[in-house]
């Protein structure tokens, strides 16, 4: 009897994954007349595409009958996000409103500052640009347990791993991005008599905007990923890394999957406002103004 | 006539400055962070100790709090040239298991990177709707639920080398898919047009334009993708029980207080990323070379 309704959940599942598939294939092959619908449709076919994902999740879970430690289906993590609201609100704000959003400012204002100070030396830009090209190829998460013995367990350590994981990629970018304004531009800033600073303000700064705010982005999700893996190396009884190593140790495998549903939410807001911000301040770049009449 | 600048003067002295300049600040900073260990102890034994007296003892103190840059270098020269390489305590030896897991992640990613964006190129669908899921799942911190993946493979039997690939693979492939589906479509519309007025297949106007066009495009991301699958398997190390790999070197370091050991698996894990990115910048040269196109 039991065996029959899985299977039934299991059939229903790809039924309903087909279908959906169907749906989009002929979603993205129509154009409607009016824009409105158009761009509704944009919107519709990734999110039926995510539905059907966690719909055919669920139906092989239980049409297999796969144990719930290996993989919960999305309807037990769901009831588990909802029943430890307090539990996740407490590690969201340890390590995402401390650690994340402290470190982030503090590892990409440091690296924009940086980048400023080293301007006017081409000296110096010669010399750090390389280094900090290559130190954002290494493994800098491994400096995690020497920040954790430096900083202590709490949430000073992560907010110094997430520095140092945000400062090279911000300081790269800002350089490159201040060298990105053409000699034209700035012979003509030359001949308005405009101090450094002005030139600054007003051509070089603009131009390097793209360059600064794919930093941001790249930044966003190395700073969450920094603070969860210094959590590994040891922390308070609080804090998103802390709770999924715990769990994981006690086979509390849907509370993991609550825990990561939760971060990698506030990693796509995270990410999602930035690019929002972005959009506003380099509305005059070609891919921002492509995307808005498409 | 203005000569042209050497190369050194150009490219090698600024480095070599900053990276003296860092050396030194290391060395201070050595002095700095291990001198109050230093007059604890002598306050501890009674006596006062001077700071002509402290500066060489922090050079060589057990557990350091920052490790001097020559004690560092000492332990990676005892560890790999002095030690078997089969030897539990030979760093080449913990460097070749993640080592095995980065390449096997890797070449599963770029593998699985090239496949989706030859679809996503070709299936409209598929590119409306899979994209915007591709890069969501990068807002995932896949590093942060690696002790889960690895702990779950782990009781269904799959344990080894294949769990920790397995996070390489997830972290290597999204470079890949994003910069493939940008290169396979760098070939401008002039350019289809004539395949299209040879009378070229779909599979011919693939393989004689739009995959030697995507070259470029192909190993940029490949650099990316192998750093990062570095990283995926040292992070794919830490659950393990730190049993063996540069990952495990470091747990166990942080647990027991051993910060040369840290510190020089850390050097061992950059060199190692140096090493990859760079074999992959030299396949780069040699592949626009074949192609006759001059980097």
């Amino acid at each position: 009897m039991n065996q029959a309704t899985d299977m039934g959940a299991l059939i229903a599942a790809i039924l309903f994954w087909l279908s959906a598939w169907a749906l989009n294939e002929w979603l993205v092959r129509r154009t409607f007349r009016s824009g409105v619908l158009n761009r509704t449709a944009r919107i519709v076919v990734p999110v039926l595409f995510g539905v059907s994902i966690l719909v055919l999740w669920e139906g092989i879970v239980r049409g297999f009958a796969i144990p719930s430690v290996l993989l919960p289906p999305p309807s037990m993590i769901w009831v588990r996000l909802i029943g430890s609201v307090p539990i996740l609100w407490a590690d969201f704000q340890q390590t995402f409103l401390k650690a994340v959003i402290t470190g982030y400012a503090l590892g990409c204002g440091l690296g924009f500052l940086v980048a400023l100070a080293i301007d006017r030396s081409p000296f110096l830009q010669k010399g750090l640009l390389p280094l900090g090209n290559f130190v954002s190829a290494l493994p800098v998460i491994g400096v995690a347990p020497i920040m954790v013995m430096w900083f202590g367990f709490d949430w000073q350590s992560k907010v110094a791993v997430v520095v140092i994981m945000t400062f090279f990629p911000m300081l790269v970018n800002t350089v490159s991005g201040l060298a990105a304004a053409s000699h034209m531009e700035r012979d003509l800033m030359h001949t308005y008599a405009a101090t450094w600073f002005q030139t600054l303000v007003k051509l070089r700064l603009p131009a390097a905007w793209p360059f600064i705010f794919n930093a941001l982005k790249i930044n966003s999700t190395l700073a969450l990923i920094g603070a969860i893996v210094a959590e590994f190396f040891g922390t308070p009884i609080v804090g998103m890394g802390f709770r999924i190593s715990t769990e994981v140790g006690r086979m509390n495998v849907d509370m993991v999957w609550a825990e990561i549903a939760v971060a990698a939410v506030a990693g796509s807001i995270f990410y999602g406002v930035i690019a929002l911000i972005e959009r506003a301040v380099t509305f005059w770049h070609p891919s921002v103004r492509n995307a808005r009449t498409v | 006539m203005m000569e042209k600048p050497s190369v050194f003067q150009e490219r090698v002295l600024p480095v070599l400055t900053i990276l003296f300049a860092l050396l030194v600040i290391w060395y201070v900073a050595v002095v700095f962070l291990n001198a109050p260990f230093e007059r604890d102890t002598a306050g501890r034994a009674g006596t006062t100790i001077t700071f002509s007296e402290i500066l060489p003892k922090t050079m060589f103190q057990q557990r350091p709090v920052l490790p001097a840059p020559h004690q560092v270098i000492a332990e990676i020269w005892d560890t790999t040239v002095n030690k078997a390489v089969t030897s539990k305590r030979s760093l080449v030896y913990h460097a070749w298991i993640t080592l095995s897991a980065t390449l096997l992640g890797f070449i599963m990613g770029g593998v699985l990177g090239i496949l989706l964006a030859v679809g996503i190129v070709h299936n409209r669908a598929m590119d409306r709707s899979f994209m915007p899921w591709v890069i969501a799942s990068q807002t995932i911190p896949i590093l942060a639920i690696a002790p889960m993946i690895i702990v779950v493979l782990n009781a269904i039997g799959i344990s080894g080398l294949l769990p920790k690939a397995l996070i390489s693979t997830y972290l290597s492939f999204f470079p890949v898919v994003v910069g493939m589906v940008k290169g396979l479509r760098s070939p401008e519309q002039i350019q289809l047009d004539l395949m299209h007025t040879y009378h070229a297949s779909k599979a011919q106007t693939f393989w004689k334009l739009r995959w030697p066009a995507s070259m470029p495009y192909l190993f940029a991301s490949l650099k990316v993708a192998v750093a990062i699958s570095l990283v995926g398997a040292i992070v794919g190390e830490l659950p393990t029980g730190a049993v063996a790999g540069l990952g495990a070197r470091l747990l166990a370091g942080s647990y027991y207080g051993q910060t040369v050991q840290i510190w020089s698996a850390l050097f061992m894990a950059a060199a190692l990323a140096a090493t990859l990115v760079m074999v992959v910048g030299l396949a780069h040269t040699a592949v626009l070379k074949r192609m006759g196109i001059k980097p």
